[in-house]
């Protein structure tokens, strides 16, 4: 009991320490509001203001109609350039695709002569030119096919193909970025606030003074877990709601209160990692430092940028010992695909597991931690 | 010196604040050539900063300075006097680079002051000599004791034959026997130059009596001027301490009178309440406190003597159990100290050296919080604080963050906090220090209160001799160990001495004398320099001298090598994030895992499979077993895929009735699920391909034209390629930024910006000197990047690798020159850190092409995007990696970076200031 009323009083003590941090503050609100509000709109993986430039050497009623064709938002107004022009506008990255049609297209067209087309891709801006082919393609065949028939649409074929996009049918990208987002600075936030938190104290010596008085390391740890995992909740959950299904509309599948569930048990894991890693370094700089090299690579390769299974073997298993796989793809399943309990329950086991070894970790380390130099 | 006026210094009308507080109010003073001029004063007074605004290290606000004659508002005065004046600022070592040697801290000031190998050769020998440093040359500064830091310290100061030498509080904290040579040492320095004048702060008022001039001040003002005798003589005091006292106006001596301390009255019951056998403490080689023994009984008030860094607060800290002890024993009230011990800590009150209470929180509430903490009774808490309020004078300061306090209330409101469970003992660890001598008294008196009239023992460390001397009985610690032990007035009649100091350093003496016979050598031929190397031992004043460029680039290399973390984050975090990144953002979709639920089982429907089979993208999993499943495995996120054949699709084909296959794909991952569904779509044109090849042998035409993509620079379209070549443009902007930004303010943080302030390196020297390694390393990191790529990522260079590297290079000194704008707007490292983070890697990962190529950018992020480095180096590594382009066709990227190192640099230099506000 004496224990309980000791962990609240000093996480109390946390939260009025927080609030009187104006810098660490607002940081907080800015991560989860217009950080991710930003995030949603400013990382596009669509097609969108695609540079684009046509080779005309046609001037036929058929070319020019390809070349309207090519419309914002997916493209640019089209550039006409001359054939020469090419490779230097290429090489300098002006345009990611340039479209050379060849002279009497349209006649060989018309005559079945089965005329050739060429789509030249600058096939280093990678995610641009892998979606942005498919569209061209359509788009030109569509024209082609319009100006042949009389109307849009495919000739029948002997097999038709019907695809369904499951959890999110129009593969919104603010809807993907924007939870995604969110879980990276739950991440980054969460390990920030409690690292900084505790090396603070060891910086100023207050720890020492916590140590002497009759509270034991656990009651010190626990309390700036539950007071710095609180606000990032807190955070999260007015993010979820406010930010992210008000503001950016996105339609959240599963449940929520299971989602939040879950991220509480992942915040117990990356508050004891922050705990850890403040037990490590020496100063606040190499705390800073040591955060680049962890934050960023759990944040990047944790699923939540670009697909896990594209990765090399290795870094996958390694990443099975991050936690914040775990979160991702809880998150993911959750959040976007309505799973419950019974599926990710391995997830939330996971987490807890790890968050308990550093923070056993941690507890091993905090008094040694006090004797190095500052 | 011929032509020197009477004064060194003329100070008229001079004040200075910081924020609200003025340090200085209006202090008119002319203080005398040629003599030793002492500022004496309890800390805050504002001595240091009158020093620092008559070195010219401080930018004046307002009122006039004159030193040497010349207007030091004048930068063109204050540049030609630099080299005259020396300046240490105050702390042990403030202006010294721990990590370097002895040896190198002075070459690196001979260097800066533009001496020959030869003169500085020549003047360090002869200054360590004098000295005493000679044998320590080559051990690191951060190693040294605080008394031989401050002699490093000097030696630094005086490389250059100064006429004006500046000591803010060179001795504070220092031993007395060093703090007794230090003045030998300068007066024999000064005995040889008898035309150099020395002007010292120092808080010790015996110190001063040795001094030919003093200045009183409090509270930003000059209380009085002149000899020691003649202040004496006026306030008719016997030391000069009283006399300091008696200088005070009225309202700041209030109840102030003599501290008596009425004598302990025995009570032998009951074991003693701290007893310490042979306590031994290692850190690694390094013994911080060797077999220290002593016994304190109950109610006794038992004192700790000795300087910085003896050992008395890690013994302290072993007592409290903070600490494990190396060896020996230690005992509370009769019971092994043990830090799972909690009953033993309710009854122990701790105070440690720094100010340890939350500075966010209010009076009130720290005194609450600890109240509860240590489990008081609810009832009781309120009267209880009530009570404490009361008695330590916190009444006006209840509802007042403690961060705004002054020094004295905060000591006191630190001692409330430790008695307010009522402890049997009380832990001290220098409680008193920087606090000015009124409320050190008022402190005492507490303490003297709670030991005689509520029987708490009080164990004290302090370096202040007179508080040694009100103890009950003391220990005179001096490295590590513990000299002798017993009543003050014992010591000082078992030496035969007349003060408590005297008896310490005849203690200090013995001791020293069984370690090592150094005995301080005859004074060093100062002023023999100039006759030898001709001039004033300072080169003429030039606004680039690239020497000093150097010195400044070889320490920093110096102190980088020796400093293991960024050091490592320099030479291999770009290396370790290339690997996260290159594998990490691969915009590849492959090893798609698919699963299927074919409802029809004939050999059409499996040659419809195979196709999926077959593909690179695609795993097969376990077969659907129904709808249920599906959604079961799609949910679970097992499944990115799943396929249907409906019943009777192998009858529907043959009879050319148009079977329809459906296929699920997992949105979540909207990337991924476009890239999917352009997969899929091309498995099923591949297959009606096939269909039609097999059924009229001629090639299918759903069009009649056809579309040929070329793909270029990039012919297997793998991310890779194109990927990591950006992340070198990436890596090369965030790390040299963060490592620049946090170097340079690392030396705000740490104190040895002084030395930009007080040497005559100027600001581009100093910003040049500490950019030069760090291009140099930032260089290394892209031969190794591009090495990486090559051999790891397997990413072929195409072009030209000249081009490349010199665009590498025109890049990284235009983000190590971000570093340094950044490093002028910060003043933590942690925030310097956070800032160059945010700063670059935002517009380098969203506005410089890495996913959305710079040509789709519009509005605010193609305006940052083409203002920022990161797209032109990008376009140079992407050109040369996978474009082959070369020089040529580079040209314009290649004058864009040139563009941008100008502009950087002289943002930076115009706000970076060469004095401090």
């Amino acid at each position: 009991m004496k224990k309980l009323i000791n962990i609240y009083q000093l996480g109390a003590k946390e939260l009025r320490s927080l609030f009187h941090d104006t810098v660490l503050l607002i940081a907080v609100i800015y991560s989860f509001s217009f950080g991710i509000y930003s995030a949603a709109n400013g990382i596009s993986h669509e097609l969108h203001n695609t540079a684009i430039a046509i080779v005309d050497e046609d001037r036929s009623p058929l070319s020019r109609r390809i070349a309207d064709a090519f419309r914002p938002p997916y493209f640019r107004q089209p550039q006409l350039i001359a054939i020469e022009a090419v490779d230097a506008a290429m090489d300098s990255g002006l345009y990611t695709f340039v479209i050379d049609i060849p002279p009497d297209f349209e006649k060989n067209v018309v005559a079945g002569r089965y005329p050739e087309l060429q789509v030249n891709v600058d096939a280093t801006a990678v995610n641009q030119a892998g979606i942005g082919d498919g569209y061209i393609q359509n788009i030109i065949g569509g024209e082609i096919r319009e100006f042949i028939q009389g109307f849009r649409g495919p000739a029948p074929l002997p097999v038709e193909l019907l695809t369904r996009v499951k959890f999110n049918p129009n593969l919104t990208t603010s809807w993907f970025v924007s939870v995604m987002e969110l879980i990276n600075n739950i991440t980054l936030l969460s390990m920030v606030l409690t690292g900084a938190a505790l090396m603070r104290e060891r910086e100023r010596g207050t720890i020492e003074h916590l140590l002497v008085m009759p509270l034991t390391p656990f009651e010190i740890m626990a309390a700036k877990v539950w007071a710095n995992g609180l606000i990032v909740l807190v955070a999260a959950g007015l993010s979820l709601w406010l930010v992210i299904t008000g503001l950016l509309q996105v339609q959240i599948t599963g449940s929520i209160p299971l989602f939040l569930g879950g991220t509480a048990l992942y915040l117990f894991s990356s508050t004891a990692m922050g705990i850890f890693f403040a037990t490590v370094a020496r100063s606040m700089p190499q705390l800073g430092l040591l955060f680049i090299l962890i934050v960023l690579p759990m944040n990047i390769l944790s699923g939540g940028s670009s697909p896990r299974e594209s990765m090399p073997e290795i870094l996958q298993t390694i990443m099975q010992f991050a936690p914040s796989t775990h979160f991702v793809t809880f998150a993911q399943a959750i959040l976007y695909r309505g799973a419950g309990f019974a599926v990710v329950w391995p997830n939330y086991a996971a987490v807890s597991l790890i968050g308990a070894v550093f923070f056993i970790a941690a507890l091993a380390r905090l008094r040694k931690s006090i004797t190095l130099s500052i | 010196m011929s032509g020197m006026p009477d004064d060194i210094a003329r100070v008229a009308g001079l004040s200075h604040r910081y924020g609200k507080v003025f340090a200085l109010a209006g202090v008119d003073l002319r203080i005398p050539a040629g003599c030793t001029a002492g500022l004496i004063g309890p800390d805050g007074v504002g001595k240091s900063t009158l020093l620092a605004l008559i070195a010219g290290v401080r930018r004046i606000q307002q009122g006039s300075v004159a030193v040497f004659g010349g207007d030091m508002r004048n930068p063109r005065h204050r540049r030609q006097s630099c080299p005259r004046i020396a300046y240490m600022p105050q702390g042990l070592g403030r202006n010294l680079y721990m990590s370097l040697s002895v040896f190198e801290n002075v070459d690196f000031f001979g260097r800066l002051f533009g001496q020959s190998r030869q003169e500085r050769k020549w003047r360090i020998n002869e200054l360590l000599t004098s000295t005493g440093l000679a044998p320590f040359k080559d051990r690191p500064a951060g190693k040294l004791s605080g008394g031989m830091k401050q002699k490093l310290g000097l030696c630094c100061a005086l490389i250059h034959d100064p006429d004006l030498l500046i000591l803010d509080e060179p001795t504070t904290g220092v031993d007395p026997l060093s703090r007794r040579q230090f003045w030998k040492l300068i007066d024999r320095i000064r005995a040889r130059r008898p035309g150099m004048s020395v002007l010292i702060a120092t808080a010790y008022m015996d110190e001063a009596e040795g001094f030919d001039w003093l200045v009183a001040m409090d509270g930003g003002r000059i209380l009085a001027t002149g000899t020691a005798t003649e202040l004496k003589s006026r306030t008719g005091a016997n030391d000069l301490d009283t006399a300091f006292i008696r200088l005070l106006p009225e309202e700041k001596r209030q109840g102030h009178q003599s501290l008596v301390v009425p004598p302990r009255a025995k009570d032998g019951d009951g074991p003693p309440a701290i007893e310490a056998q042979e306590l031994t403490k290692r850190f690694g080689s390094f013994t911080a406190v060797d077999r220290v023994s002593f016994t304190i009984e109950r109610g006794e008030i038992f004192g700790f003597l000795g300087s910085n860094g003896c050992g008395k607060t890690t013994t302290m800290k072993m007592l409290t159990g903070l600490l494990p002890a190396t060896s020996g024993s230690a005992r509370l009230f009769g019971q092994a100290v043990d830090a799972h011990n909690l009953e033993t800590r309710k009854r122990v009150g701790f105070m440690s050296q720094a100010f340890s209470l939350y500075t966010e929180l209010t009076v009130r509430q720290n005194l609450l919080l600890h109240a509860r903490l240590f489990h008081l009774a609810p009832k009781r808490i309120a009267g209880r604080i009530d009570e404490l309020v009361g008695r330590f004078a916190l009444g006006g300061y209840l509802d007042v963050s403690t961060e705004s306090l002054p020094l004295g209330i905060r000591q006191r409101l630190s001692l409330a906090v430790a008695v307010i469970h009522a402890p049997d003992m009380l832990i001290l660890d220098e409680p008193t220090s920087g606090v000015d001598p009124v409320a050190r008294d008022q402190f005492w008196e507490l303490l003297i209160d709670l030991s005689r009239h509520q029987g708490v023992t009080i164990f004290v460390s302090t370096h202040f001799m007179n508080e040694a001397s009100r103890c009950d009985r003391i220990s005179l610690m001096h490295a590590g160990r513990v000299l002798a032990s017993g009543a003050p007035g014992e010591l000082i009649s078992s030496r035969n001495c007349q003060t408590l100091e005297e008896a310490f350093i005849a203690y200090l003496q013995e001791a020293e004398r069984d370690d090592m016979a150094v005995s301080a050598p005859d004074a060093p031929l100062a002023g023999a320099a100039r006759e030898r190397f001709g001039g004033n031992g300072a080169p003429a004043p030039a606004f680039f001298n690239p020497f000093r460029l150097l010195a400044y680039a070889r320490r920093e290399t110096q102190e980088l090598s020796r400093d293991p973390i960024r050091l490592v984050f320099a030479l291999l975090g770009t290396a370790i994030l290339m690997l996260i990144f290159g594998f990490g953002i691969t915009l590849d979709v492959d090893k798609l895992s698919y699963a299927v639920l074919d409802r029809d089982q004939t050999p059409e429907s499996r040659v419809y499979l195979e196709n999926y089979a077959g593909s690179r993208y695609f795993r097969e999993k376990p077969p659907l077993t129904g709808y249920d499943s599906l959604e079961q495995r799609m949910m679970s996120g097992e499944l990115q895929l799943a396929i249907e054949i409906p019943p009777g699709f192998g009858k529907d084909l043959k009879r050319g009735r148009q079977p329809v296959v459906s296929v699920w794909i997992d949105g979540a991952m909207p990337f991924r699920g476009e890239t999917m569904k352009g997969y899929v779509q091309g498995v099923h044109l591949d297959y009606l391909s096939q269909l039609a090849l097999s059924a009229s042998g001629g090639k299918p035409r759903l069009l009649p034209a056809g579309i040929e993509t070329r793909y270029r620079y990039n012919q297997d379209f793998k991310s890779v390629n194109a990927m990591v070549p950006a992340v070198i443009s990436l890596l090369l902007v965030f790390v040299p930024a963060i490592l620049m930004a946090v170097a340079v303010v690392r030396e705000k943080e740490l104190g040895s910006i002084a030395n930009l302030y007080a040497t005559p390196v100027t600001r581009l020297e100093f910003l040049l000197g500490k950019q030069l390694p760090y291009i140099g390393i930032s260089m290394f990191n892209f031969l190794v990047l591009v090495a990486m790529s090559m051999l790891i990522f397997r990413v072929p260079l195409k072009g030209s690798f000249p081009a490349l590297a010199c665009g590498a290079l025109l890049y990284v000194t235009v983000t190590t020159a971000l570093g340094l704008l950044v490093s002028v707007f910060t003043r933590t490292q942690i925030a310097a850190l956070i800032a160059a983070f945010v700063l670059t890697l935002v517009p380098a990962t969203q506005f410089s092409g890495l996913i959305t190529p710079v040509s789709s950018l519009s509005g605010a992020a193609a305006v940052i995007g083409k203002n920022f480095p990161a797209g032109y180096f990008m376009s140079i590594s992407v050109g040369t990696f996978t474009k082959a382009l070369g020089f040529h066709d580079l040209t314009a990227q290649f004058t864009a970076l040139a563009c941008f190192i100008p502009v950087l640099l002289v943002l930076s230099l115009v706000l970076l200031r060469k004095q401090e506000a």
